[in-house]
């Protein structure tokens, strides 16, 4: 039976960057596909018509491709199907999990898994990323063809990065062959020791190990002239510092294949924060000085960052409720990503809203070569309708999300989603928007 | 305020003096003002050890726990001995090793604690920021005794009523601190409260061991001990964590001696009347030499009993707040 359900979103502004359009336009799906994109476009009998609310605009969904759904293993913290609820209510489409489970997602067996639970959910799309190794242990390559064959977007050994330098080259030759990106959590180890915090004045002040952002530009130069000597793309996770820009900066002006990743908080949160010894400022890379702030916004803005994501990184409460030094790090991000951007980037002037959704959507699908990032005719239909005035009060014991580990929590903010779309289902409207009702008679 | 020698008579009753912050978990949290009135009551408490029954009435029916993560015999014997001098019910929590070994977590062992009501938790942590978290949860008063890396409040309160009785003013001393810095949590409190004091604070000690942005803590830094020495009042020597080193810091103790061990002749750098300070235990012939430890220079002991005096400062201001 061909789905030939008809859809039509009208009267919201439009941003889609691969087409440039960035405007008032309407948008009609059918069959879970863009079907139509333009002025007043004409409404067959039959067509849901949802009018997109006052100051509305219409994006090709977010993809968020770095978070942690922690399962299988640790479903005390996340399960696929609260971590994808979480994602549509921030506004994401798509999501890209990290292999960090227990077992590692380092066979197809443990990929088919997590894609089963969400296809069971049937929210946001999952794209897992294999591990790179063999339990992520940095010893021998994982069976990269397999985990490809099995759904993998990437590979990454997420958290452990790989620290031999020839197997780091040739995890990045043989993914190479199917067209996959190896993703990198840069940090040198042993440089890194056993540190909790950022080494600056802070941590110092505070009796707290330090983090030297030189473990993680150390990395990042490493695989940007690996990336270089194979000609094999590299993704680089979370970077936070001053000098990994450097180096991919650098990288990017010769030609390499290589492209980063910033995350909302490293973009709003600086290491003074760390008084008071709140856990919810506990995470890998750690929050950084102001010069590294200044540094990512600038990066942000001349294209040598491509992606937000999120590095929704879940933990139980009783874990992060614990001394700074024996918690564990991470904190979640994905049902405050879009109002913390909106907010702190585009309404400041950082950004403008395209090149938001180039950083959310367009670029992220780019790099894990998978669907969406475009509202071009014939793709699926999965879209994140914003609402750039919203005011939002973040309020963490409403999330979506098992976990309430957040540092934004309690914080107003300016701008949130009205609606998440994947593959032309309202899948989330957010009660809390003004003009939502369409979108929730929609669902 | 009445003077503080009312409040000491054996059916003294306290005054609404104190402390405006709830805890003592950092110098930083304090004000000049509220260091000077500890200092200026536990002078007024060094009395009550000079008599032959060495107790006041103070803490009378306040219970107070110590509750030591850490191992200390000198630290919790103070605050015990502070303790009991001001007649407080006292309780001593020695966890081995972390509470997580245990099972159970600090926070757990603390809502425990404060289901039994105690007014003040005397809290010794190897994680810096264990006061805080301690603090967070509880309503009863928290004293850090030292959390890991991070502060040491009540020594450098000790080392300061030390300074200022031999010295008579630590405004304008040149005081060298010398030792394992990046550990020390005794150097983090001391740096604070010596510069609120007026004093010129210069550190040394191995460049493995230097602190990570040190110079916006505005004290001069030096891996040259005979600079560091070099017409100081106050030599304040910090010890060697024997346990931490791995071999990455330096290379042996003997090399440590050789650089920066307090030898009689190095000290000759120093005022002819200059004191020589360590919070303890020594590592005799490794951070200091024992002619130097034992010799005339040496206030080592009168730390150790100006500590109780101190600490018997702190509760009291602690436990007067509860009143109020």
């Amino acid at each position: 039976m061909v789905d030939d359900t008809r859809i039509m979103l009208t009267g919201g502004h439009l941003v889609d960057p691969t087409n440039s359009v960035n405007g008032p336009a309407d948008l009609l799906i059918v069959g879970g596909r863009v079907a139509a994109v333009g002025r007043d476009l004409p409404i067959d009998p039959g067509t849901t018509v949802i009018e997109v609310p006052r100051h509305g605009v219409v994006c090709p969904g977010f993809i968020d491709m770095h978070v942690h759904l922690r399962e299988p293993g640790d479903e005390h913290k996340e399960t696929v199907a609260t971590g994808v609820a979480a994602a549509v209510a921030g506004g994401f489409t798509a999501v890209a999990c990290m292999p960090n489970t227990t077992p590692v997602n380092d066979h197809a067996g443990v990929t088919r898994l997590i894609r089963g639970k969400a296809a069971d959910v049937g929210l946001a799309r999952v794209y897992p990323v294999g591990a790179a190794t063999k339990g992520r242990d940095g010893e021998q390559l994982a069976e990269i063809g397999e985990l490809h064959a099995a759904g993998c977007v990437a590979i990454s050994d997420d958290g452990r990065p790989i620290a031999n330098a020839l197997l780091m080259r040739r995890a990045l030759e043989y993914a190479s062959m199917f067209d996959m990106p190896v993703i990198d959590h840069c940090e040198d180890r042993s440089l890194a020791g056993d540190g909790v915090a950022h080494e600056g004045y802070h941590a110092t002040m505070l009796g707290l190990r330090g983090l030297p952002a030189a473990a993680e530009e150390i990395i990042a130069g490493r695989d940007v002239g690996l990336s270089g000597l194979t000609g094999s793309p590299v993704h680089l996770a979370h970077l936070s510092s001053r000098g990994s820009i450097r180096a991919v900066r650098d990288g990017k002006t010769r030609g390499v294949r290589v492209s980063c990743e910033v995350t909302p908080h490293h973009l709003t949160l600086t290491d003074d924060r760390l008084a008071g010894y709140d856990t919810n400022y506990k995470m890998n890379p750690p929050l950084r000085e102001a010069a590294d702030l200044d540094t990512l916004l600038d990066a942000v803005r001349d294209g040598t960052i491509d992606c937000i994501a999120t590095d929704h990184a879940p933990h139980h409460y009783d874990e992060k409720h614990a001394e700074f030094d024996s918690a564990p790090f991470g904190v979640i991000g994905l049902e405050t990503a879009v109002s913390v951007c909106l907010d702190r980037l585009v309404h400041p002037g950082h950004v403008t809203l395209v090149r938001l959704v180039e950083l959310m959507s367009t670029n992220p699908a780019s790099i894990l070569r998978v669907p969406g990032g475009t509202l071009g005719v014939g793709v699926p239909a999965d879209i994140t309708v914003l609402a750039p005035e919203l005011s939002v009060t973040v309020d963490s014991s409403a999330f979506k999300s098992l976990a309430r580990n957040t540092p934004f929590d309690g914080w107003r903010l300016r701008g949130g989603v009205t609606a998440t779309i994947v593959g032309g289902r309202v899948v989330y409207a957010n009660a809390a928007a003004k003009g939502a009702e369409p979108f929730t008679n929609a669902m | 305020m009445p003077p503080i020698a009312d409040v000491l008579t054996p059916d003294g009753l306290a005054a609404p003096v104190g402390l405006r912050t709830k805890d003592l978990l950092s110098i930083g949290d304090l004000l000049p003002e509220e260091i000077y009135l500890i200092l200026d009551t536990a002078e007024a408490m060094k009395e009550v050890g000079t008599r032959s029954i060495k107790k006041v009435p103070a803490l009378r029916g306040r219970t107070v726990v110590n509750l030591f993560f850490e191992a200390s015999t000198r630290t919790r014997t103070s605050f015990e001995v502070a303790q009991k001098r001001l007649s407080a019910d006292t309780i001593n929590i020695a966890a081995s090793g972390s509470s997580v070994v245990k099972g159970e977590t600090l926070a757990d062992t603390v809502r425990n604690l404060e289901a039994m009501a105690p007014d003040i938790i005397v809290v010794r942590h190897q994680s810096a920021g264990a006061g805080h978290l301690v603090a967070r949860l509880c309503r009863a008063r928290v004293i850090n005794a030292g959390d890991g890396m991070h502060e040491h409040p009540t020594q450098a309160l000790l080392d300061a009523l030390t300074i200022r009785e031999r010295k008579g003013t630590i405004k304008g001393l040149k005081v060298s601190i010398i030792g394992d810095l990046l550990h020390s949590r005794v150097l983090r409190s001391n740096v604070q409260l010596l510069q609120v004091l007026g004093a010129d604070v210069s550190v040394c000690g191995p460049a493995t061991m230097m602190l990570p942005d040190m110079a916006r803590l505005g004290v001069r830094a030096t891996t040259s001990i005979d600079e560091a020495v070099e017409g100081a009042d106050v030599v304040m020597l910090l010890r060697i964590q024997l346990e931490r080193m791995s071999g990455y810091f330096f290379p042996s103790l003997r090399e440590y001696f050789q650089l920066f061990g307090m030898t009689p002749e190095r000290l000759r750098r120093a005022k002819p009347d200059a004191i020589i300070m360590h919070p303890g235990p020594m590592n005799r012939g490794v951070e200091i030499a024992s002619d130097v430890a034992d010799g005339p220079y040496s206030v080592i002991l009168e730390q150790v009993a100006n500590g109780v005096a101190v600490r018997m400062a702190v509760l009291y201001l602690l436990a007067d707040e509860l009143q109020s």
